[in-house]
């Protein structure tokens, strides 16, 4: 009896000690070389592997960017700045600063802006319910509120606001991958500078149709009135389709359109309340849903 | 009985208005042509605001290769040229027409008399067919003359008239072929004469055996055509499904139907062009059931494109208060309608007011692999699988199960127990495919 | 008047329900349990009893409580599973050893691949091997039919037919001269043997495929070609050596083939999903019951083969697809 539990024992060690040496001279003989940089770049990356970078991963943007030997239009969103800057030290390069972005979800049009005049009766994604039809509320170009963009985000900054049914951005947990600019069929979300202390002034409506049917179908659109445009001094917002937008390379944050804005459609974020002007005319401009987006 | 083999389903047929006459329904106050009424590319329009047009003037033209005619529906003035809301809620241009009396232009002759003798060329025919604005009407609103003309190295020898009228509730076919039969089987010869062919066969389904006796009585005076009673079995309309319950030819993927030598036409389409080519009519009317649980009384009427769709069922009796879906189209394979305010195109040929409780769907639970949906796929395919490939975003692996061969009868939804929206999932998947495939082509 | 509902085509169903398939297999098994109670009496009725009332239990706990979902109990596929474990069990086993059964069908063959649908193996039969393997000598005492009715502890048991024939087989004795020992084939058909509570009566069984078939809930090609390659491979092996070999109608009526041919290997999750698949499937559930009947060391062998062939079927689906539409025939 004893003999046989030495016996295995001995069998056992043996069998291993056998397979780690041949192992070790296999994984010898296949050993692939590569620059050792790239191991040390890709340690420095958040691995996220969410490919905000535009490349399949961490490991293939790590390759791509020793490869390239410049830092040019390479950019790791979600390490931003000080990771890029480590980066840049470890292969010798300079870095540009970049300004941090986020996602911006462009429609206001909840349950109480955009009434539902139509019920859906099918899977929950968006891709399909954009193909099939214009949308509940009617606006062939809002949000469907199915959710794709919130599947689609792997930081958990998305989740869709039961109350308005229009997904919303958790500000801290956004790192600007882009993945739901991708996912949205209706190209709802766009990447915007994040601004100094999270100001930010956006149109929150992608509607490109005429003022009226606009209006129609939502209390908020942007009936594309040309306000704004007039109002801004820095040649910063554009009329198009009957749609305003605001570049925000050119924007300086000074909330005239705001004001100016008809429908509300403009929204600004996590600015100081106006004063009151004497007279009273000026009064604040509130954003229901944008508030909620950025707490 | 002949049918095609592999796959279909029975679902309740419901022919609520096989037997009321067709009614002609009045002209509207005010005509909404859109100006893509037929697929491919929209028509380019040519007239402007305040214009006056007549009945059957061209008001429309075709813009490309693929692409057909539109006419004035109406006479009088047109009140606006503007985006309304087309089937799926989304904005198309149309041209919104005020009706005044009613005068045709000229040359047309909109009397009921029949005109037997073909007297046009093959390649009149042709010309005719495409300059009045012929589209297939069995639903998909192919422009008929490319059909009429054959590619190089094809050969023509059989036209198939389509009688089957598989979708449930849909009679509008039906109550054409009882009625209007010599024309369509005069439309019939002229179809023959324009393809070159010396047989035609109309294939009818036997649930309709009052349509068959009367084309068979008919067509005993014309050469080369004969009526066929085929297996009730959906979709037997599919233009493949025909095409194999009639020859037993299998038109190959991907491939159109002209590979097995046969052309395949709907019975409203031979109406159409008996209307064209004998009477220089262009297509600006079309029958149009109205029916389903929900509509008071299932009706036929023969519409004038541009008709609100609203003024239909108003007509039919009005809707019951427990009304869930407009449909444009039959249960399998029509559109649910965002509005009934969206005017008839020259596709619709039916609509179907349903029931709440009727058109609900199933709560969704696991595939529970029970395999219903390939062996109902009349194309062979595995739509449990062509989902889950959709799903998973593996769009190379579905395009290699054939997922474009898909036909979207929507036999595999229907049938599966597990409530599973397949071929939501399919379209879905045909879409971002056909994407890949148009832009693999382009490199 | 409310919202209209936009979908996608179609609008139309023909509502039938998993739940309704579901059920519709239960009433197929009523057949078989009535013979069953029939036969071995009190003990059969408490351990179908038992076993559906744990399967469904644990079903209803571990979704709830673990998963924390919604609980799918009145789909009818728990109770299934608890028929047919209890079917595959001899009418004595304790219950505490059931109840393992139970727990290893539901909760590792079932509810941890992700509940019904998902489970690549049959969950009656993992339980029901499980059990075989860790209880061999409770799994193989077999009480006699009939004569156990009322009791139960202490029944009254004898081996199997196919017992008998495995360990005369053994000991050197012929074919011709076991036959004296085995019952008659009628008694086989309409299950006065002993064995588990639900294989025994082939004729109960043939009724609820019937049934099934009626209700399309099964198709044809899985029983058909399990039973014919049984009959084909045991007839070929009678011819060879009459000896040694059973005539096949002996291996047709005997043990769980008839239960495993028509409920267990036609599981929809488990089994292909196009006719070939499915032919393919029945021919390898058959060939290999019968290798393990005839040269394995178990005498019974209709669990483990289906239990094998379940794993191919991934495999089989990816090797037969249905016949496509228009598929381009290559010349030459």
């Amino acid at each position: 009896m004893n003999n046989s539990i030495l016996f295995a024992v001995i069998a056992l060690s043996a069998i291993g000690a056998m397979s780690a040496i041949i192992l070790y001279f296999v994984a010898q003989k296949f050993k692939v070389i590569e620059d050792p940089r790239i191991d040390e770049v890709e340690d420095s990356l958040p691995k996220a592997n969410c490919g905000g970078c535009g490349y399949a991963g961490c490991r293939a943007f790590a390759e791509k960017i020793v490869k390239n030997g410049s830092m040019d239009s390479l950019n790791c969103p979600v390490g931003g700045n000080d990771v890029m800057a480590q980066v840049a030290q470890i292969l010798g390069l300079q870095a540009d600063e970049k300004d941090p972005m986020i996602a911006v979800l462009r429609c206001n049009g909840s349950r109480e802006n955009a009434p539902a005049k139509i019920k859906y009766d099918g899977p929950a994604t968006c891709a399909f319910a954009h193909n099939l039809y214009s949308g509940e509320s009617g606006c062939p170009f809002g949000c469907l509120g199915l959710g794709d963009c919130v599947v689609s985000c792997k930081f958990g900054a998305l989740y869709m606001d039961p109350k308005t049914g229009l997904p919303t951005v958790v500000t801290d947990k956004c790192i600007a991958c882009g993945a739901c600019v991708k996912a949205c069929p209706r190209h709802i979300f766009e990447l915007r500078f994040k601004g100094k202390k999270d100001r930010r002034i956006y149109v929150c409506c992608v509607n490109e149709e005429k003022g009226a049917p606009a209006k129609k179908n939502c209390e908020v659109a942007c009936i594309g009135c040309g306000k704004c445009v007039k109002a801004c001094a820095y040649d910063a917002i554009e009329l198009k389709n009957n749609l305003a937008y605001i570049d925000f390379e050119k924007c300086k944050l000074c909330r005239k359109c705001v004001d100016e804005c008809p429908t509300n459609a403009i929204h600004e974020l996590n600015f100081p309340p106006r004063k009151v002007k004497p007279d009273g005319v000026e009064e604040q401009v509130q954003s229901p849903s944008a508030e909620s987006s950025v707490s | 009985m002949k049918t095609f083999k592999a796959g279909g389903v029975h679902p309740p047929e419901n022919k609520f208005s096989a037997d009321a006459a067709i009614e002609i329904l009045p002209i509207p106050k005010r005509a909404y042509v859109l100006t893509s009424q037929h697929l491919g590319i929209p028509a380019t329009i040519l007239v402007k605001r305040g214009d006056d047009v007549k009945t059957g003037q061209l008001i429309a033209k075709s813009s490309g290769f693929i692409s057909a005619n539109i006419h004035s529906p109406v006479t009088g003035k047109v009140f606006k040229i503007e985006d309304v809301i087309d089937q799926s809620g989304y904005k198309r241009p149309a041209i919104i027409i005020d009706t005044t009396e009613d005068i045709w232009e000229d040359g047309i002759e909109p009397s009921d008399k029949i005109e037997r003798e073909i007297t046009l060329s093959r390649e009149e025919i042709i010309k005719r067919i495409n300059e009045l604005g012929v589209v297939g009407l069995g639903g998909a609103t192919f422009p008929t003359h490319i059909k009429m003309m054959i590619p190089e190295g094809k050969n023509a020898e059989l036209l198939i008239i389509n009688g089957v009228e598989c979708e449930p509730y849909l009679t509008s076919d039906h109550r054409l072929m009882l009625e209007k039969g010599e024309q369509i089987l005069i439309g019939t010869a002229i179809l023959m004469k324009a393809l070159g062919v010396s047989k035609a066969m109309i294939g009818i389904e036997n649930n309709k055996p009052d349509a068959i006796a009367h084309l068979s009585i008919l067509s005993e005076g014309f050469k080369g055509i004969s009526v066929h009673a085929l297996k009730v079995k959906y979709p037997q309309g599919g233009e493949k499904q025909l095409i194999k319950a009639l020859t037993g030819r299998e038109v190959p993927s991907g491939k159109l139907p002209i590979e097995t030598g046969c052309v395949v036409n709907n019975v409203g389409t031979a109406f159409a062009v008996y209307e064209a080519v004998q009477k220089r009519k262009p297509l600006i009317e079309r029958v149009v059931t109205v029916t389903g649980k929900a509509a008071k009384k299932p009706s036929n009427f023969m519409v004038r494109i541009g008709t609100p769709i609203s003024e239909l069922i108003e007509k039919a009796g009005g809707i019951h208060e427990n009304l869930g879906k407009v449909i444009s189209g039959g249960p399998m394979m029509g559109k649910a309608l965002t509005s009934p305010e969206v005017p008839v195109l020259k596709g619709t040929s039916g609509i179907l007011l349903m029931l709440k409780e009727e058109s609900a769907r199933e709560k969704i639970s696991n595939c529970i692999r029970c395999a219903k949906c390939i062996s109902v796929c009349p194309m062979g395919l595995e739509p449990y699988l062509l989902e889950k490939l959709t799903f998973i975003e593996n769009y190379e692996q579905a395009e290699s199960q054939r997922i474009l061969d898909c036909m979207e009868c929507g036999s595999c939804h229907y049938t599966c127990p597990a409530g599973r929206p397949l071929l939501d999932y399919i379209r879905l998947g045909k879409s971002k495919v056909s994407f890949l495939v148009r832009n693999r082509k382009k490199q | 008047m409310d919202l209209l509902t936009v979908s996608g085509s179609p609008h139309v169903y023909d509502r039938t329900s998993v739940s309704k398939i579901m059920w519709g297999v239960v009433i197929a098994l009523i057949p078989a349990m009535l013979v069953s109670f029939w036969y071995f009496g009190l003990g059969a009725v408490v351990i179908t009893l038992a076993a559906v009332i744990f399967c469904v239990l644990l079903e209803y706990l571990i979704q709830t409580q673990i998963l924390k979902e919604q609980t799918t109990i009145s789909d009818g596929s728990a109770v299934i599973t608890g028929i047919l474990l209890a079917f595959n069990v001899p009418s004595n086993l304790p219950i505490w050893q059931l109840f393992i059964g139970c727990l290893v069908a539901i909760g590792v063959a079932k509810m941890s691949y992700g509940g019904l649908g998902k489970n690549p193996f049959n969950p009656a039969l993992i339980g029901r091997v499980f059990l075989l393997i860790s209880f061999p000598v409770d799994m193989t005492l077999w009480p006699l039919p009939i004569a156990n009715r009322l009791v139960l502890t202490d029944a009254i048991t004898g081996p199997t037919s196919l017992g008998v024939l495995k360990e005369g087989l053994l000991n050197q004795e012929t074919v011709p001269e076991l036959m004296s020992k085995l019952p008659d084939y009628t008694q086989m058909f309409l299950g006065n043997i002993g064995g588990s509570l639900g294989e025994v009566s082939a004729l109960a069984l043939i009724i609820g495929g019937f049934f099934m078939l009626y209700k399309k809930i099964i198709t044809w090609p899985i029983p058909v070609s399990y039973l014919l390659s049984v009959f084909a491979f045991a007839g070929i092996l009678h011819l060879i050596n009459p000896d040694l070999y059973i005539d096949p109608l002996f291996h047709l009526l005997a043990g769980g083939l008839m239960l495993g041919a028509i409920f267990m290997a036609t599981d929809m999750t488990t089994s292909p999903m196009t006719i070939n698949g499915m032919l393919v499937f029945g021919f390898g559930c058959g060939i290999l019951t019968v290798l393990i009947r005839v040269f394995g060391a178990y005498p019974e062998g209709v669990s483990f083969a289906i239990l094998i062939m379940n794993a191919t079927v991934p495999l089989i689906n990816r090797g037969f697809k249905p016949k496509r539409f228009g598929e381009v025939v290559k010349n030459g």
